[in-house]
């Protein structure tokens, strides 16, 4: 993972934006006012920032619960590691998967090798999504489980100093 | 948050604005006004909507989303094994550190999945050994290898 370099002022920018834009007509202006420097300043850093990938995107963060997709599911896949990647793009395209990665097993506890998060409106719902999934994957899954959260526990959003 | 797990009422206009904007946000001096216009709506109502939205919880947040990891800091997916008589206290333990930024309980013998975000990577083998000192109970750490995809498509 390459590590962006970032001055003060692109940290300031950042401390000043991620609990969210300003709802006004000019946001990037006050931005800018609150950090010091002008709009097109701020315009051209988080451009940068964009490209960069230091900021994935700019838009809508929307709750599942709030849009009704109250259900959510982990779904965990072993498939071989020579494999892994080939088959992660495949499920990383679906348009229903959210998050999608290859992470470490750590046997014997946990033979999966490849993660996909699903949300749906009902239980089927995800179940039928699950279902996609492993058909895509067809014979390559060697063991597969899906974990069903029961409970948010904590959800707070990163944290990033100034 | 008001009532956080339940559905929101929404309207067509209020699905069209979550919908279309997940991603893209313009980088131009009245980017509001621009994707006013996109939506066939005027500037003053958009925002009053999208006000709304993030005060009732439908959207967590409008603005950029940062990857940490591009700014020198760590990420790691965790889970535990947590038993049942302890599992509100243990939960109680990740819930004081700032270093942990979701935990949520799942159905499985690995009940307890959460995640460790921390300004340096040394950072994260230390909480893992906060919490296990803590806890006396072992942490899995997951970190992604590859990512293949992460993002939002959600449809309102």
């Amino acid at each position: 993972m390459t590590v962006t370099s970032l001055d003060a002022l692109d940290r300031a920018i950042v401390a000043a934006t991620q609990s969210g834009l300003p709802l006004t007509p000019t946001p990037y202006a006050d931005v800018a006012a609150a950090v010091g420097c002008d709009e097109a300043e701020v315009i051209t850093r988080l451009g940068r920032m964009l490209e960069a990938g230091v900021v994935r995107r700019i838009g809508a963060v929307p709750n599942h619960y709030r849009l009704g997709l109250s259900h959510n599911g982990m779904t965990v896949w072993d498939v071989d590691d020579a494999e892994v990647d080939r088959l992660g793009a495949l499920i990383g395209a679906l348009d229903f998967v959210t998050h999608c990665y290859r992470r470490p097993r750590a046997l014997p506890d946990w033979p999966y090798n490849l993660f996909a998060m699903v949300h749906g409106r009902s239980r089927d719902e995800v179940e039928a999504k699950r279902a996609e999934i492993a058909d895509l994957l067809g014979p390559a899954i060697r063991a597969a489980d899906i974990l069903y959260s029961t409970r948010i526990l904590k959800k707070t959003g990163l944290r990033i100093t100034g | 948050m008001r009532s956080a797990r339940e559905p929101a009422v929404l309207d067509d206009i209020d699905r069209r604005i979550v919908n279309a904007l997940q991603g893209g946000f313009p980088l131009v001096p009245r980017p509001y006004a621009a994707v006013a216009e996109r939506l066939g709506l005027a500037e003053d109502e958009l925002l009053a909507r999208l006000d709304t939205l993030t005060a009732s919880g439908v959207l967590s947040r409008f603005g950029p989303m940062f990857d940490a990891e591009r700014f020198g800091g760590a990420v790691s997916l965790a889970a535990m094994a947590v038993p049942v008589d302890r599992f509100d206290a243990v939960a109680a333990v990740l819930d004081a550190m700032p270093e942990i930024a979701h935990n949520y309980e799942r159905r499985h013998p690995l009940n307890m999945w959460f995640v460790i975000a921390t300004e340096t990577r040394a950072g994260i083998g230390a909480a893992q050994r906060v919490i296990e000192a803590k806890t006396g109970l072992k942490v899995l750490l997951f970190p992604k290898i590859r990512e293949y995809f992460v993002g939002m498509r959600v449809e309102a």
